[in-house]
């Protein structure tokens, strides 16, 4: 077979001396694909150039003879180069599987499915920047009248990360059938990512409980990004922020809790710094321009708001996103 | 026994000595100019290995026929400090790109057989061989 492709290639060139024509220089691309193709090395390709030498100009190869061989000697580390590449990019290929099969682990983890609750639509996008997001949503829905939300990002991303989340999820979990206030929820997970995450794991969190029977909202923040209330009767924008450290930092912290009463057509969004710092080519995405935007749609339901303002801030950004990126809307009906 | 021979490795000249002494072995053994560059690019690597990191050692050369089959064997032997961590020197890195050399993995693939024996403290035996086909 090397001697085939050793022959072929002395033909090649054997016209191409002869007539120096371009058809001959295309041939040679082909010979040059196969050679790859058959995974032979540099210096093999050399050692094939010289014999072809040889063999047209046997006058020539006395003198010229060393030369080739010295270029053999020289080739033999590119030969190595590409093979290490070579065996670099499989490994790769193999780590990227591996990775495919942690996030679709991830995804299956962290699954959460939206509450329904009576006279409130919620609308929700969350997009990873990488593979591995670190931005976490969870809901619970308590008998079709309660709907609670946890918005967290994790600060670290990857797998400890996910490990993380889970974390949090299992809190809100453990403590579904009981309280469900903002300040004691953040307390109790608090506490459990203080004791199992290490020093320099951080997770800011935003939770809210909305009750359908009052019309109530109410929250509290572990150093997350303040909520944005719009009043519909106001056409206006409210912030919606509360006491509190980021999770993981102190044992014992107080968490302040507020709420607020929602009025038909206000909606609050919930959000991570990948929403309100999204950069695009002038520096960073000016708040005003997304409160222009939510205004747009406010008489959208709840999922198509927040599906806009995800495309159009990613057009912004020119199809890229540099941070996780999630938004949880609450729209009472 | 005329089919093993040896050089001593003490200065850099005798990483030279070990290469010529390598390709006159693998031409007599009948590999090819590819093949030939090859063997010595190992011999050398090797040799190297000694002379940076265990100070002296030795280099044999081994000519093999069995089962009608020709070979030739580079057995690189030092007392030096030996290699804590086997698997990190044979993992591919970014050595050969990085102009530091084939390391280990390199030899592994100029060759065809391939050997680490090594004790920390005690030194270490690299046997690695190529076949005539």
């Amino acid at each position: 077979m090397a001697q085939d492709v050793g022959k072929q290639y002395e033909e090649l060139l054997k016209k191409y001396v002869e007539n120096e024509d371009e058809t001959n220089l295309y041939a040679a691309q082909q010979v040059s694909r196969k050679f790859i193709e058959k995974k032979i090395s540099p210096e093999e390709v050399i050692s094939y150039h010289k014999t072809s030498v040889e063999e047209i100009f046997p006058d020539l190869s006395a003198r010229i003879g060393p030369s080739y061989d010295f270029l053999i000697e020289v080739m033999i580390h590119y030969g190595l180069a590409l093979m290490e590449h070579q065996s670099l990019i499989r490994k790769q290929e193999a780590l990227q599987i591996e990775m495919d099969v942690a996030v679709k682990v991830q995804d299956m983890l962290l699954e959460t499915s939206i509450p329904q609750v009576e006279g409130l639509d919620i609308g929700v996008v969350s997009k990873p920047a990488k593979k591995m997001s670190g931005d976490y949503v969870y809901f619970i829905e308590q008998g079709n009248r309660e709907a609670c939300v946890a918005v967290a990002d994790v600060m670290g991303k990857g797998l400890p990360a996910a490990l993380c989340m889970s974390m949090i999820k299992f809190g809100m979990d453990s403590l579904r059938s009981q309280a469900t206030e903002p300040q004691h929820v953040l307390g109790v997970i608090n506490q459990i990512v203080e004791k199992s995450m290490d020093d320099s794991m951080f997770i800011s969190m935003y939770y809210g409980k909305y009750d359908g029977s009052t019309c109530t909202f109410t929250f509290g923040s572990a150093g997350h990004e303040p909520a944005l209330l719009y009043r519909a009767a106001e056409d206006r924008f409210v912030e919606l922020d509360a006491k509190g450290l980021l999770l993981g930092i102190r044992k014992e912290v107080g968490f302040e809790e507020k709420s607020v009463v929602l009025e038909k057509g206000d909606f609050i969004v919930m959000l991570t710094d990948g929403v309100t710092e999204g950069r695009n080519s002038d520096g960073f995405i000016d708040e005003e321009v997304i409160l222009d935007m939510l205004r747009q749609v406010k008489e959208q339901p709840a999922q198509q708001i927040v599906d806009y303002l995800y495309t159009e801030l990613f057009k912004m950004q020119n199809y890229m996103l540099h941070d996780d990126f999630t938004l949880v809307l609450f729209k009472k009906e | 026994m005329d089919n093993r021979s040896s050089v001593e490795i003490f200065t850099e000249w005798d990483i030279v000595a070990a290469r010529q002494l390598g390709r006159n072995e693998a031409k007599t053994t009948g590999f090819g100019t590819v093949d030939q560059a090859r063997i010595t690019t190992a011999i050398s690597e090797l040799a190297r290995n000694i002379y940076l990191y265990a100070g002296k050692g030795k280099i044999e050369i081994e000519r093999l026929s069995t089962n009608g089959m020709n070979g030739i064997t580079i057995i690189a032997s030092d007392e030096g400090p030996g290699i804590p961590d086997l698997r990190k020197v044979m993992e591919d890195g970014f050595s050969t790109s990085g102009g530091l050399g084939a390391g280990m993995p390199g030899v592994k693939r100029l060759m065809d057989d391939f050997k680490v024996e090594s004790e920390v403290g005690k030194g270490t035996t690299i046997t690695a061989t190529k076949w005539l086909r």
